[in-house]
């Protein structure tokens, strides 16, 4: 390293430490929903990565109706299609969970099936409509480019976008679950569902909320990912496994075990690609996460409620 | 006395060989253009197309789908091949390289299709490739690819790697004075034997450094730190064969980094007009693609397909490189057919080598004893419409699947 200067190498060591804060969040946005729907509820939803793909397609469509009537709206459609994303993808969860998902909550590999056909019909939807071609919207331009601190230090303005959309993400579902009476609702559930309909829980109620809920945060997921990449019919499939991958390895039942497995494998995957390369990197973190498994099959923070 | 017998003779001659021409006003007869069962009638010849329509693959195929498409329509208007009007047969790949090997059966075995267009990737070509040699069939491949290959029932209308790479890394070099390369590409053969032959170039040839050389997984999406080292490393030019969706993601995050056309020298060889609708115009501008076809080439037989692709398939469409290799495909299968006057596989693989076209949307073209076409590599530079600024043109560059000193 006696080639590059120390001030070179700082303002490496700071970007290359936001790239990892922003592939985490990325992976924190992917896994959150996921970890509300398969964590809590215990229904492994293969169609996730089908309902960020249609939150990016909302954002789309929403930049394509914008540009056609009301370009002077160019700037500020992003944050309302973002906010659109979540309930288009709230109403097809809840639609999809009336229809599909409560008739098989007594049948959990079932769901996985039924999950899985859902995200093919999803994907058809799709290519349909928007046909097979990769589509990304126009961005306002207040989300391009990057932050110049200094000479060679930039730091790039859709990454924080995404990293404080991931954190207020984040803190509203704490906040949610564990301050509001929903989510004193959904725990109680999630413990003991006889004893909560027991004691007056509408369980049905909670659930369809509760699946309904963690799309909508899929779509958000899908929203703030059309700032890094482009949508496809197929792109929810490329998601899914980043997405099982972190809940996991954050241990099911856990918003935190999710928040610190996302960090982790984000942390390692950035570092581990800067001193390896790229495909040697991702398979050193596939390793790393592979070995921390085996060492603790629960998961970083297993769930410490016996299973009913 | 002589010329007296012999003029009603001639006459009679004349309307034989009269009457004959409008019983076969289609052609030929079929017993004698077709000797080996192919689907061929007396006014019809069925071909299959095989590409995949669906999964991630179609985003790329469905401009060869529709180039070739536009080829036989604009074939049979103007009176088809040996008075036969051409049918189509589309088979579905669906991005699935053993569904390509099983539709490729159905197509020659069952079907007896007089030839293919078809195929996109190096995977899908390979998988049908054992089939197309056992049955004996044709396949018009319209992708450029990373050679090493040569079969005698695949014509290759795109270009194999060295046309692409040596004459284009010859040009930034002198162009941009450049030393010290970067590679990047996605981990799959095709980039990975491109950036093989590169380096021996950049190495042996152009006496320059590569700095670094990398690949990421087919669908990466986080650039993030390959894009610190390359500013750590400062390289003159980074040399991307990025495929796919990573494509959007590299030249976006890229952009967001502060690395631009303005102060960066990219060469890339994966992307054409159909990538740049979806990576978007203004994260490209300024950068430089390595092709033998682009959309704005300003010529009559170009200006001429542009404009019937536009009417067919929207004012908004666009085409990319092997959209036009693959309208190639169907015009070059027609010359073979009228030079060999046979629809048989052996005679149309034996009148190949030397055939021209003149009107090819890139130029002139002509195939190669070793089924590559002869073509010219371009460099356009990426503006923010969408469209190239093409700024070189190399001579014919003779197709070379094998070459010595890079492998």
């Amino acid at each position: 390293m006696g080639e590059y200067t120390s001030e070179e190498l700082q303002s490496i060591f700071i970007m290359q430490g936001f790239s990892g804060l922003s592939l985490f969040s990325v992976l924190l946005l992917m896994g959150l929903g996921l970890a509300l729907i398969f964590g809590q509820m215990g229904v492994i939803n293969m169609a996730h990565g089908e309902f960020m793909a249609l939150g990016a397609y909302t954002v789309y469509f929403c930049s394509h109706l914008t540009s056609t009537y009301a370009p002077s709206f160019g700037p500020y459609y992003f944050v309302a299609a973002i906010g659109l994303a979540f309930f288009v993808c709230a109403a097809l969860g809840a639609l999809v969970e009336w229809l599909m998902i409560r008739h098989l909550y007594h049948r959990p590999l079932d769901t996985l099936l039924a999950t899985w056909g859902l995200s093919l019909i999803l994907q058809q939807t799709y290519r349909s409509i928007f046909g097979a071609r990769e589509v990304t919207p126009t961005l306002p331009d207040w989300l391009m480019g990057s932050y110049n601190v200094k000479e060679g230090l930039d730091i790039p303005i859709n990454g924080m976008f995404v990293l404080g959309l991931s954190i207020v993400v984040t803190i509203a579902l704490m906040t949610f679950m564990y301050r509001s009476a929903f989510g004193l609702r959904l725990r109680a559930t999630v413990q003991n569902r006889k004893m909560s309909a027991a004691v007056g829980i509408n369980t049905n109620k909670v659930d369809r909320l509760a699946f309904s809920l963690g799309c909508g945060i899929a779509g958000i997921a899908g929203a703030a990912f059309t700032t890094i990449g482009s949508t496809g019919p197929d792109s929810g499939s490329r998601y899914i496994v980043d997405a099982f991958l972190v809940v996991v390895s954050g241990g099911t039942a856990s918003l935190l075990g999710c928040l610190a497995s996302a960090f982790g494998i984000a942390q390692a995957q950035s570092i581990l690609e800067f001193f390896l390369e790229g495909t040697k990197g991702k398979v050193a973190t596939l390793l790393v996460i592979v070995i921390a498994l085996m060492i603790r099959p629960q998961g970083l923070f297993p769930s410490k409620v016996r299973g009913h | 006395m002589k010329l007296k017998s012999l003029s009603p003779l001639l006459l009679k001659v004349a309307c034989l060989a009269f009457a004959a021409a409008t019983a076969h006003a289609a052609g030929p007869p079929t017993a004698e253009v077709n000797t080996t069962g192919l689907a061929v009638t007396d006014d019809t010849v069925t071909v299959g197309q095989l590409h995949s329509a669906t999964g991630t693959m179609a985003i790329s195929e469905t401009g060869s789908i529709q180039a070739e498409q536009l080829a036989i329509d604009q074939i049979n208007a103007s009176g088809g091949v040996l008075g036969r009007q051409i049918k189509v047969i589309k088979e579905d790949g669906a991005s699935d390289w053993p569904t390509f090997a099983e539709k490729a059966k159905k197509l020659l075995v069952s079907d007896k299709v007089g030839t293919v267009f078809g195929c996109w990737t190096s995977a899908s070509r390979k998988a049908v490739l054992p089939v197309f040699e056992k049955e004996n069939g044709m396949l018009y491949y319209p992708t450029f690819y990373e050679g090493l290959e040569q079969s005698k029932n695949v014509i290759y209308t795109g270009q194999e790697a060295t046309q692409q790479i040596l004459a284009g890394l010859d040009w930034i070099a002198k162009e941009k004075n450049a030393k010290t390369f970067y590679l990047v590409g996605s981990d799959y053969i095709w980039p990975r034997t491109s950036m093989k032959i590169a380096r021996k170039h950049i190495e042996n040839v152009l006496k320059g450094t590569v700095v670094g050389e990398e690949f990421y997984a087919l669908g990466s999406t986080s650039f993030g730190s390959l894009i610190n080292k390359i500013k750590l490393k400062k390289p003159d030019v980074i040399y991307a064969a990025v495929v796919g969706g990573s494509n959007v993601s590299f030249y976006k995050q890229l952009a967001a980094a502060g690395i631009n056309g303005s102060k960066q020298t990219l060469l890339t060889i994966s992307v054409t007009e159909d990538e740049v609708l979806g990576i978007g115009g203004e994260n490209l501008a300024g950068f430089y693609s390595a092709m033998k076809y682009f959309q704005s080439l300003d010529n009559p037989n170009n200006i001429e397909f542009v404009k019937a692709f536009k009417a067919k398939y929207g004012a908004g469409s666009v085409i990319g490189d092997v959209t036009q290799a693959g309208y190639l495909g169907p015009w070059l299968w027609k010359a073979a057919v009228e030079k060999a006057k046979s629809f048989d596989i052996d005679k149309i693989a034996e009148a190949s080598p030397g055939i021209e076209l003149t009107t090819a949307p890139e130029g002139y073209v002509k195939l190669h004893p070793n089924h590559h076409l002869w073509s010219k590599l371009r460099i356009g530079q990426w503006q923010k419409d969408g469209q190239a600024k093409v700024l070189y043109e190399s001579g014919l560059i003779e197709p070379d699947p094998f070459p010595k000193g890079y492998q």
